[in-house]
């Protein structure tokens, strides 16, 4: 490694960089603005999650740093490279599974979709749906259709066609919040597993306060619309979690009770620099 | 206080007494049969003059000595022919501009108020036109045939295009398809469903357009045979070709029906009958 080489990257693990990103939208000269200013790294390796009221941006901010949106100022940058479009090695895993799932393709041919996209040659394409189903426990239903599988099953096909994708970063957009308590608990516990074995990147927006807790290693508050971000709070639970033990943890309830009082403050318009 | 079923039954219970798949099945044959008889039984008693109107064995036995002339084959293939072709022209032009219009809103706008205008004007208003372009030819017919059905294919191509799911574009822009890609894989199978209708919908004019050129311009086919037939007093036999048209319709619509159960096997309108 030479010496510029260091000195350019000033955090060597900092795979997105957002730095006073900006998205003013234009409505017949009527500008909204949604987000003011966000300014936030994630390490490679992380799991982050983000956690604001309803109406917070949240989706806003999310198709911005998917590229799948302009902002209006500011950068987000995945790797050092200016995201304008929708960057390589990126994943996105959206709320709305039924419908970002293809009805006329089987479950393997959904998850293979990215790849044969990519002109990745059959036989790996194959080798890398299996496994991705393997990971998500959907091994026994490639052959079938979305459509035949219940919501949980369809948001793990998503899933697995995220992980095939094999994505440096995963952006995952309250991908649970249709599914039902139960399934979302499996979920949940998937996400954490995947993270683990596969050393995925992780950013997960959510409005539901205990899940992010749940989930992340860290959790970043949103504001009220203009979007800043108010709190950055790590999460010092141990790394193994399970759904009963975990939630059960006197660290559990105070986190909540922070992070529940902190969206409390957003929704009633607490500002960054505000006294918290 | 008896508000008892049995004694609400009238004579009358059958009539709305939902039907299972075998019921159904043999009122539909029924209804054949009901038909069939009165077209044999009302010229013979008189009720409609069996000089207009001859009893349906007459029309049969004319039918089965047609069958045996080489000019009644020739006419058949004629029609046919001139059908498939107009059919593929329209189709042809249907999906490239319904595409185009659906897919590109500038185009779409462009186009919009001219296709309004020009969808209702009859396509028989261009006979003399098309004769005096053609003559009495095949391409006279064709010229009809293509002003009828391509407004149909049209239409549904250009729906089907407007239709692709906001979520399913993002899952395709997300994971960097290429233009082409998407196209085949995403936007084409959303338009399947629309263009199989509008095929099924402009293969029926066609064949309306096919017959009508041929009785009112005089392009070979069946629908030549049947003004010869009127002209040379040969009521029977003309009744026998009007019969053909009909069979002719129908298995067009059988099979554009088989078709689309094949293609569709995953769509909501078909998979419902396809489960169990």
């Amino acid at each position: 490694m030479t010496i510029s080489d260091s000195v350019s990257v000033q955090s060597p693990d900092v795979l997105l960089q957002v730095r006073g990103l900006r998205k003013t939208y234009e409505v017949r000269n009527d500008p909204i603005e949604a987000i003011r200013r966000l300014t936030f790294d994630i390490h490679a390796g992380d799991l982050v999650c983000i956690v604001g009221p309803s109406g917070a941006g949240k989706t806003t901010l999310l198709r911005s740093l998917a590229g799948l949106l302009t902002p209006s100022g500011g950068s987000a940058k995945l790797d050092g490279e200016e995201i304008v479009e929708p960057p390589k090695g990126m994943a996105v895993v959206f709320q709305e599974y039924a419908r970002s799932l293809f009805p006329w393709l089987t479950i393997a041919q959904n998850v293979a979709l990215p790849l044969k996209a990519q002109g990745v040659d059959r036989a790996t394409r194959a080798e890398k749906t299996a496994k991705a189903l393997e990971a998500v426990g959907l091994a026994d239903v490639a052959k079938r259709y979305p459509w035949q599988l219940s919501g949980g099953m369809q948001q793990r096909v998503a899933l697995a066609r995220a992980v095939a994708y094999e994505p440096r970063i995963l952006l995952m957009d309250e991908p649970f919040a249709a599914v039902d308590a139960q399934t979302r608990a499996d979920l949940e516990d998937l996400v954490r597993n995947l993270w683990h074995r596969l050393g995925l990147t992780v950013l997960f927006v959510t409005h539901d306060i205990d899940e992010s807790i749940y989930l992340g290693q860290r959790v970043l508050v949103l504001s009220n619309r203009p979007t800043e971000i108010l709190d950055d709070i790590a999460i010092n639970l141990p790394d193994e979690r399970d759904q009963l033990t975990t939630r059960n943890e006197p660290e559990f309830a105070r986190l909540r009770a922070e992070v529940y009082e902190r969206v409390q403050q957003a929704k009633a318009g607490r500002r960054p620099g505000d006294a918290a | 206080m008896s508000n008892n079923v049995a004694t609400r039954r009238s004579w009358l219970w059958f009539l709305w007494t939902p039907l299972n798949a075998v019921q159904r099945a043999w009122a539909g044959v029924a209804g054949v049969v009901v038909f069939l008889v009165c077209l044999q039984v009302l010229p013979l008693t008189g009720a409609v003059d069996p000089k207009h109107t001859p009893p349906l064995s007459e029309v049969i036995s004319a039918l089965v000595s047609r069958l045996a002339t080489p000019q009644f084959w020739e006419a058949l293939l004629n029609t046919l022919t001139t059908w498939g072709i107009g059919l593929g022209i329209s189709v042809a032009i249907g999906v490239v501009a319904g595409l185009l219009i659906g897919g590109i809103p500038v185009v779409r706008e462009f186009t919009a108020s001219t296709i309004e205008f020009l969808r209702p004007i009859p396509s028989v208003a261009f006979i003399p036109l098309a004769v005096l372009l053609y003559g009495t030819g095949r391409d006279a017919t064709l010229l009809l045939i293509i002003y009828a059905a391509v407004w149909q294919m049209l239409i549904q191509v250009s729906y089907g295009a407007q239709d692709v799911d906001p979520v399913a574009r993002d899952t395709a822009r997300s994971y960097r398809f290429p233009k082409g890609f998407t196209l085949i894989n995403v936007v084409v199978p959303t338009v399947l469903p629309y263009a199989v209708t509008g095929f099924r919908l402009s293969a029926s004019v066609a064949l309306i357009l096919a017959i009508t050129g041929e009785l009112i311009i005089g392009t070979p086919g069946l629908g030549k045979l049947i003004v010869i037939a009127q002209e040379s007093g040969a009521v029977a036999s003309m009744y026998a070709l009007v019969l053909v048209t009909g069979f002719l319709g129908l298995a067009v619509n059988v099979i554009v029906r088989m078709m689309e159960r094949r293609v569709l096997h995953w769509h909501a309108s078909v998979r419902r009958e396809g489960m169990k």
